[in-house]
């Protein structure tokens, strides 16, 4: 059973995804920040269990929802917030969005507006790992619309033959835009795939935010341990469209947006914390306040930063050593 | 959008945006060959990610308005096959930057079957993408990257710019027995114009010149139309009269129109939002000045997207790609005799 500071933790960085989407949502429709959101809101538990079951040199791979990946995975907020309003200071200069930045600082491999393709790149960094036996760990999110893409099915093809140190958290949240997993997926579960790959495969609870860190430290270790890849399909929702100006509504029932909202994984761990007199309701009030009052702060900030100048840099675009790893 | 190029049709003419008359010919088509069917990522019941199919699955039913998978290059594989046994597919790619996943399908296989087959297959396909630099678009969501395929022997590329061009390069694209990739531009699907009614094609591989002038001749596609047209609304208070050819279609290019152009204007200048570095803007300075070196008064002078990855934040979008006054300053330069800045 996990220790009571451990599930706070938790419960803090599930509100704080919450809130910067909450903001990201205001800044785009102020127009202070550019380019589509891509919502995290309602699969927080997804992002949280998996990167506190991780240790620090372990790596994550994400895609265009990444910014849930990337602050459970300990992205500086203000740096982030940047990067999504074109700033100087972002992750990337201004030069990515929230869609394209990559920090191994933090063990943040990279995502991209290319859906599936940061699946190979994770499969390579684990292999990297296996080759300097360095015991890092490797997730590769992905949504369940990835797994339609061909360089999916190639890469989780080589962790099997290879044994690699990668797991795979598929985020099904039932749909791919507007169509849904249904019609374009013919089996029940994806994680059924995981078999013809020669890993194993769990369909799991994606808004259990406890469940999903005990499945991802299982994993974890049986990937440390040399025995390879793991994948989890995390059952979700994501409440909001799809992207910023999406209702999301128009290809989604009223009423399973209702019945996903009532599994709410912030509601059901503050209401287990309270339920054990492990949290009280006015401490949850205050850490939430925090957080909202923290990303004031950060936004506050963002807005006064300068933009990059209206140059072109050719020279930004060949490394002249190797950065990154190390 | 200037108003030198007439309208050649008799008849009905209805006012509508690009995107609009881009269903008016997958509407016409699907309604007149039971062959043509349409299938993509959010085409049938979103109606398309920029809302060219809306309608069509309701009008044409599940059968022959699919969605697909997040697969592109199944998807075109799979278009290539139908079309091979006896169907018109038309498949929309969400964006340009997508491409390069369909490459292998695209580039040697469905443009090469034709050829390589002794001219026993064709394989008609359309493979219609947006494309267009645009602030928050980003490295992976906003590339200009037509030019590229010109290097592609087998496929034909159109860029349709006003709104009946729109309906009649892609109606004669779903007839033409080969791949044709149709790049539609972010800036112009909401640009209105009148479209003509009932069955209007555009030849595939023949410009239209926008706008007539003698002293230069601005060679331009796509959004850049737009810029085009305001630089040459700029030149002409200064004493510059601009003539436009839009290209329409990348491949086959249309040299005669583009160089009767020149020769009439002895000024030649290239513009597009895609990178100057081997792409549109290099391959019709190369042919403009293989065929008129010794009438030009200047060099072919090329205003094109630097050589960077389409980046995120508006400041670094706008010193990428052409601008209005880059495109002013540029033929100022040249008409005054200077050497390219
Ligand atoms: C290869 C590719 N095809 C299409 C798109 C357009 N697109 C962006 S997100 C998306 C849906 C992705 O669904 P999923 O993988 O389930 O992730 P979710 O958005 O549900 O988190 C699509 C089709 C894209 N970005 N990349
Ligand atoms: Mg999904």
């Amino acid at each position: 059973m996990l220790s009571t500071a451990k599930r706070e933790e938790m419960l803090r960085m599930m509100i704080k995804l919450r809130a910067f989407e909450e903001k990201l949502e205001e800044l785009y429709q102020k127009r202070a920040m550019y380019g589509s959101t891509h919502s995290y809101r309602g699969q927080e538990a997804v992002a949280v269990g998996v990167c506190s079951a991780l240790e620090p040199r372990d790596l994550v791979a994400s895609y265009h929802r990444g910014t849930g990946h990337l602050i459970a995975k300990g992205a500086d907020l203000y740096r982030l917030m940047c990067e999504c309003m074109g700033r100087l200071e972002g992750y990337s200069k201004g030069r990515g969005g929230k869609m394209h930045m990559g920090d191994m600082s933090f063990g943040f491999l990279g995502n991209t507006g290319t859906v599936g393709a940061t699946v190979p790149i994770a499969t390579g960094a684990a292999l990297a790992a296996q080759l300097r036996g360095s015991k890092e760990v490797v997730v590769s999110f992905l949504g369940d619309g990835a797994m339609n893409q061909g360089v999916v099915h190639e890469a989780m093809n080589f962790a099997g033959i290879w044994k690699l140190p990668v797991i795979y958290v598929c985020e099904n949240n039932l749909y791919a835009m507007t169509v849904s997993v249904e019609k374009s997926i013919a089996i029940k579960h994806v994680a059924e795939r995981a078999k013809g790959y020669g890993f194993e495969g769990k369909v799991i609870d994606g808004n259990d935010v406890e469940l999903v860190y005990a499945e991802t430290l299982e994993a974890a270790e049986k990937g440390r341990a040399g025995g390879g890849a793991t994948f989890l399909e995390c059952l979700t929702y994501r409440w909001d469209g799809h992207f910023g100006g999406d209702p999301g509504t128009g290809y989604r029932r009223k009423e399973e947006i209702e019945e996903w909202k009532r599994r709410c994984p912030i509601k059901r761990l503050k209401e287990k914390l309270i339920a054990e007199k492990n949290l009280g309701a006015g401490e949850f009030d205050m850490m939430s306040a925090a957080v909202y009052s923290e990303l004031d702060e950060v936004t506050k900030r963002a807005l006064a930063s300068p933009m990059p100048a209206r140059e072109f840099d050719l020279d930004s675009i060949y490394a002249r050593s190797e950065v990154g790893h190390g | 959008m200037a108003k030198a190029e007439k309208l050649q049709v008799q008849g009905e003419m209805k006012e509508m945006r690009l995107q609009e008359a881009l269903r008016e010919a997958l509407r016409y088509e699907m309604a007149r060959d039971k062959r043509v069917f349409v299938f993509g990522e959010d085409v049938a019941l979103f109606g398309g990610a920029y809302g060219v199919t809306r309608g069509l699955l309701q009008e044409f039913g599940d059968s022959r308005v699919r969605d697909t998978p997040i697969s592109e290059a199944g998807m075109v594989g799979l278009a290539v096959g139908a079309a091979i046994n006896g169907m018109r597919p038309v498949v929309e790619i969400q964006f340009c930057d997508l491409l390069p996943l369909c490459m292998d399908q695209l580039v040697t296989h469905a443009a090469r079957y034709h050829y390589m087959t002794g001219g026993r297959i064709s394989v008609p396909i359309v493979i219609r993408n947006k494309f267009g630099t645009r602030p928050g678009g980003g490295p992976s969501h906003s590339s200009c990257n037509h030019g590229a395929f010109v290097h592609f022997p087998g496929l034909k590329i159109i860029i349709p710019t006003t709104p009946a061009d729109g309906k009649g390069l892609l109606l004669s694209a779903i007839r033409d027995p080969n791949p044709v990739l149709c790049f539609e531009s972010h800036h112009l699907y909401g640009v209105k114009g009148p479209v003509p009614e009932g069955d209007y094609t555009v030849p595939i591989g023949v410009a239209a010149v926008r706008r007539e002038g003698k002293d230069l001749t601005i060679v331009t596609c796509g959004g850049m139309i737009l810029k085009a047209d305001e630089a040459a609304v700029e030149l002409k208070s200064k004493g510059i009269d601009v003539e436009i050819v839009d290209l329409r279609s990348l491949a086959p290019l249309d040299k005669e129109t583009i160089l009767k152009s020149v020769a009439k204007t002895k000024r030649a200048m290239v513009v597009d939002e895609g990178p100057m570095v081997g792409g549109v803007t290099s391959e019709i300075a190369a042919v403009i000045q293989e065929n008129l070196f010794s009438d030009l008064k200047g060099p072919v002078v090329r205003v094109g997207a630097q050589h960077i990855p389409p980046p995120h934040s508006p400041p670094l979008v706008e010193a990428m790609i052409p601008d209005v006054d880059r495109i002013v300053r540029a033929a100022l330069r040249l008409v005054e005799g200077k050497k390219p800045s």
